[in-house]
């Protein structure tokens, strides 16, 4: 039995501790804005928040969580958040959307470590997350785009 | 026993004993409830005036998508035709998909329903602008009646219906029903485009807002009241079948419900998606191979060059190209390009939900691009009518042509899944990403051999074009796709032929965005650029020279040269290369620049385009396309191959060793339109097939060698 907070509350997962977070979010919780793109790490699609940080919750066992504290897309929140999504749709960056999900995790946490970030930040707090319909351009810029706003 | 109060840990306890095996699957029995995932149709009452266009009694309008929405825009396009010919106001519009229906919502390029080739803004123009025209003539006409005005004196302007005599006006809900009921016009005048009021400007995208916030649903995410997870084990052989399985140790797995035996391998049912995998891991399958493709891509290279000695179709054959090529004082040049496999690895791997209600009847929850075909293959595994078969169009997580398969293959293993497991309960039917990159369907290879000459005035003398690939449409005679773009290439060659061979191959193959123009664009923009820079002329002066009766092509060759300033110093260290083409009817130009980056690989600074779509219903997405093409094609020309090993099974599995393109490999795209009143052309995969030759030519420039083997990265040392 697991016991960890899930986007500030309390859940106990029962079944198998192998179970990757990832299907203990979208099957146990039935929370499906996370996405299952290639099950080991390599595409981002799976991001989380876990303790404020990013996390691949497909490679992320559920019994490393005890009393660990997890957010999801659905309840991200905060003026990183609300910046990175007002700048994701005032471009329009998603075409087929599947993807954007992770994305948008991981641009969050980028601007709450790093509120200005470079191109070269970008790339490297980006380049774990794969768009197949190749939407980067967009991402690149609604970052700089939110960034800005942060700054007021 | 209580079947309705076994939990899962309790379910496969029992399962593990083999006590109570084909019971497992009936779980808490019919009526199983959808719990989330969108229906058919928009929700509320709703009246249609047509089968495209359907009133709230608040105004909103909701156009019913015949075509599927996996990131290209179709939604918002035909939603804005729609709405301009309707005169209604954006914020009051809405879209959802159609229901599956051949006759109805045929794509008019198909004859079929069906979402490729780049047709759903092309084929639904005229069609959705008449729906719309229609629909707001019937609401005027209700109007007058009403009003007892001559209709003639009614207007129609952002959603608001106005009598300027009588001071009257009122909301399209307000007059729906009884628009339903007037006689739809005969002949319904268009605007003219200069009238256009949404077409042409941009707009955002009705499916944004969902896609950041976590709420699109996408099959994946289809949800139903005791619904099983189903997976597959496949061969890693096409072709091969299954000899034997030991499912013990499967059925051992907590959460495993059942395991059955399907024609396209074994099946695994489970309460939840972890359980489906390790139950799936655990089985022990021996595989019968002796009708398997069991050739390495190797000696798949090696048995094409052997085929050109053979018959083959004669797809182009004017002037007289052995003389030409024969002639004295000649400066001839050989090339030969090999193409590799590729898979289209969607982010949304395959999948699709089927359930079956009290009454018999199914539905399906899919990201459908052939709906009709969905449906008849569905009916015809599981056993029931067609007329009771639903197909619920999911929004896709991509496809690339993927999903678009005749005869619905996919949809054939995803019903024998849920057939074989009784239809009970509702079953969720999903690939990995393994099973994806190894499932075939693939871009076949191509080997192309060409040779050509240019004369001592420098003129092209002659072009003579071998390929060798299977055929997508699996044709016995010529199949266009393996030579188009090739064929009809756009340059005042006088002596040009080209042969195709379509070799049979055990490997199941498909479209790939952009389908044959993936290779043919490939070989002969840049086999082009070496003849002419052995003429010594200017790539884009060159090509211009060439293009004398192909003015569409001009336009997007000069503008792209203008916003690129082709021709200016460029920084140290860097080269450019040039490539147009035509696909689908769209003409796109792209200049790369590109340098000698990390490791000796390319590193693309920076991409120009221009296209040339006829009228541009929405710049902002074409923009997105045109952006989108060229990162999904430059991945493909960098780093991706699916090769078949020794023996014949696949190497690659997943994102590892199937590389996609990532943001630190994006280039800047700057993308300029043509302005144009032709009538509107695809954008979903014509920025694809320039983005592989242009970038080539530059390295060809950059290293002085010729890129005849794809990827452009095999043999280079990171």
């Amino acid at each position: 039995m697991v016991n960890f907070t899930l986007n500030g509350r309390e859940t106990t997962f029962d079944g198998d501790p192998d179970t990757p977070l990832l299907w203990v979010i979208r099957d146990a919780e039935r929370l499906t804005g996370t996405k299952y793109g290639c099950g080991i790490a390599q595409c981002g699609a799976c991001t989380v928040h876990v303790d404020g940080m990013t996390a691949r919750s497909c490679i992320t066992p559920i019994s490393a969580l005890e009393g660990s504290s997890v957010t999801t897309i659905e309840a991200i929140d905060g003026p990183e958040a609300k910046a990175v999504q007002a700048a994701w749709q005032a471009i329009d960056v998603p075409q087929c959307g599947y993807c954007q999900s992770g994305q948008i995790m991981s641009a969050v946490s980028l601007l709450q470590f790093n509120p200005a970030p470079s191109d070269a930040d970008i790339d490297g707090a980006m380049t774990g997350n794969i768009c197949r319909c190749a939407t980067y351009k967009r991402i690149r810029q609604a970052i700089h785009d939110a960034a800005k706003t942060l700054e007021g | 026993m209580d079947l309705d109060t076994i939990r899962p840990s309790r379910r496969a306890f029992l399962a593990g004993t083999g006590l109570v095996i084909g019971l497992t699957l009936v779980g808490r029995q019919a009526g199983a409830a959808l719990l989330q995932g969108v229906p058919q149709g928009a929700p509320g009452q709703q009246t249609d005036l047509n089968a495209f266009v359907r009133v709230a009694p608040d105004g909103t309008v909701t156009v019913l998508s015949k075509h599927l929405e996996m990131g290209q825009g179709p939604y918002t396009g035909l939603t804005t035709i729609v709405a301009e010919e309707l005169d209604a106001d954006w914020a009051q519009m809405r879209v959802a998909a159609a229901p599956a229906d051949d006759d109805v919502y045929k794509n008019l390029a198909f004859g079929m329903q069906g979402t490729g080739g780049s047709t759903s803004i092309a084929n639904s123009y005229e069609q959705l602008r008449k729906a719309g025209a229609t629909a707001k003539a019937m609401l005027v006409a209700a109007a007058a009646e009403e009003w007892g005005v001559p209709a003639g004196e009614i207007t129609v302007e952002k959603g608001r219906i106005r009598h300027q005599g009588s001071g009257k006006n009122a909301g399209f809900g307000d007059f729906a029903e009884k628009a339903a009921r007037m006689e739809a016009p005969a002949e319904v005048q268009l605007k003219d485009p200069k009238d256009f009021v949404l077409i042409g400007k941009d707009r955002h995208k009705l499916d944004t807002d969902e896609k950041t916030t976590g709420k699109a649903i996408f099959t994946l995410d289809v949800l139903a009241d005791d619904m099983l997870i189903a997976m597959v084990a496949h061969s890693a052989h096409f072709g091969a079948t299954v000899k034997s399985f030991d499912d013990g140790e499967a059925r051992r797995v907590p959460g495993v419900v059942d395991v059955k035996q399907v024609p396209q391998g074994i099946a695994v049912y489970a309460e939840n998606t972890f359980a489906a995998l390790k139950g799936r891991a655990a089985l022990r399958i021996e595989w019968d191979l002796s009708k398997a493709e069991t050739r390495s891509s190797g000696q798949i290279y090696e048995d094409y060059r052997a085929a050109m000695k053979g018959d083959s179709f004669e797809a182009a054959n004017r002037g007289d190209v052995s003389q030409a090529l024969t002639a004295e004082g000649i400066t001839s040049m050989d090339t030969e390009i090999v193409f590799p496999f590729l898979a289209h690895a969607p982010m949304e791997p395959l999948d699709a939900v089927l359930m079956q209600r009290e009454d018999g009847s199914i539905d399906c929850y899919n990201g459908s691009q052939f709906p009709g075909q969905d449906k008849a293959a569905i009916a015809e595994i599981c056993g029931v009518d067609p007329s009771k078969v639903r197909i619920n169009v999911q929004l896709a997580g991509g496809s690339f042509g993927r999903r678009a398969q005749f005869g619905s293959p996919y949809m054939r293993e995803a019903a024998a899944v849920f057939k074989a497991s009784g239809m009970k309960r509702p079953v969720k039917h999903m690939w990995t990403r393994e099973d994806d990159i190894r499932g075939g369907f693939y871009r076949p290879i191509y080997v192309h051999s060409i040779r050509g000459a240019v004369d001592k005035d420098g003129n092209i003398a002659g072009w003579d074009h071998t390929i060798v690939g299977q055929s997508i449409m699996n044709k016995d005679e010529l199949d266009e796709t393996t030579v188009e773009g090739t064929a009809d290439m756009p340059y005042a060659i006088d002596n040009l032929r080209v042969v195709a061979h379509q070799p049979k191959l055990g490997v199941p193959v498909l479209w790939w965005r952009s389908v044959g123009h993936t290779h043919t664009a490939f070989a002969v923009e840049t086999f082009l650029d070496r003849l002419l820079e052995q003429a010594g002329k200017d790539p884009v002066e060159g090509r211009l020279a060439l293009l004398k009766d192909s003015p569409r092509h001009i336009g997007v060759l000069k503008k792209v040269a203008e916003i690129a300033d082709w021709g200016a110093p460029l920084a140290e260290g860097r080269q450019r290369g040039v490539a147009v083409h035509k696909s689908f009817d769209t003409h796109v130009a792209e200049i790369a620049e590109v340098s000698l980056g990390d490791g000796g690989l390319p590193k693309v600074h920076k991409v120009w385009c221009a296209v040339d779509c006829g009228v541009a219903v929405n710049p902002n997405i074409i923009h997105a396309q045109m952006e989108g093409g060229i990162g999904y094609g430059l991945g493909a020309i960098l780093f991706d191959s699916i090769d078949l090993g020794d023996g014949g099974a696949v190497r690659q599995s997943n994102f590892n060793d199937y590389r996609s393109l990532r943001i630190n490999e994006m280039p800047e795209v700057e993308v300029a339109i043509i302005q144009s009143n032709e009538a509107p052309t695809g954008v979903g995969e014509p920025g694809v097939p320039p983005i592989g030759p242009a970038v080539a030519n530059a390295w060809r420039r950059l290293t002085g060698r010729p890129v005849q083997r794809l990827p452009l990265t095999s043999g280079l040392v990171a």
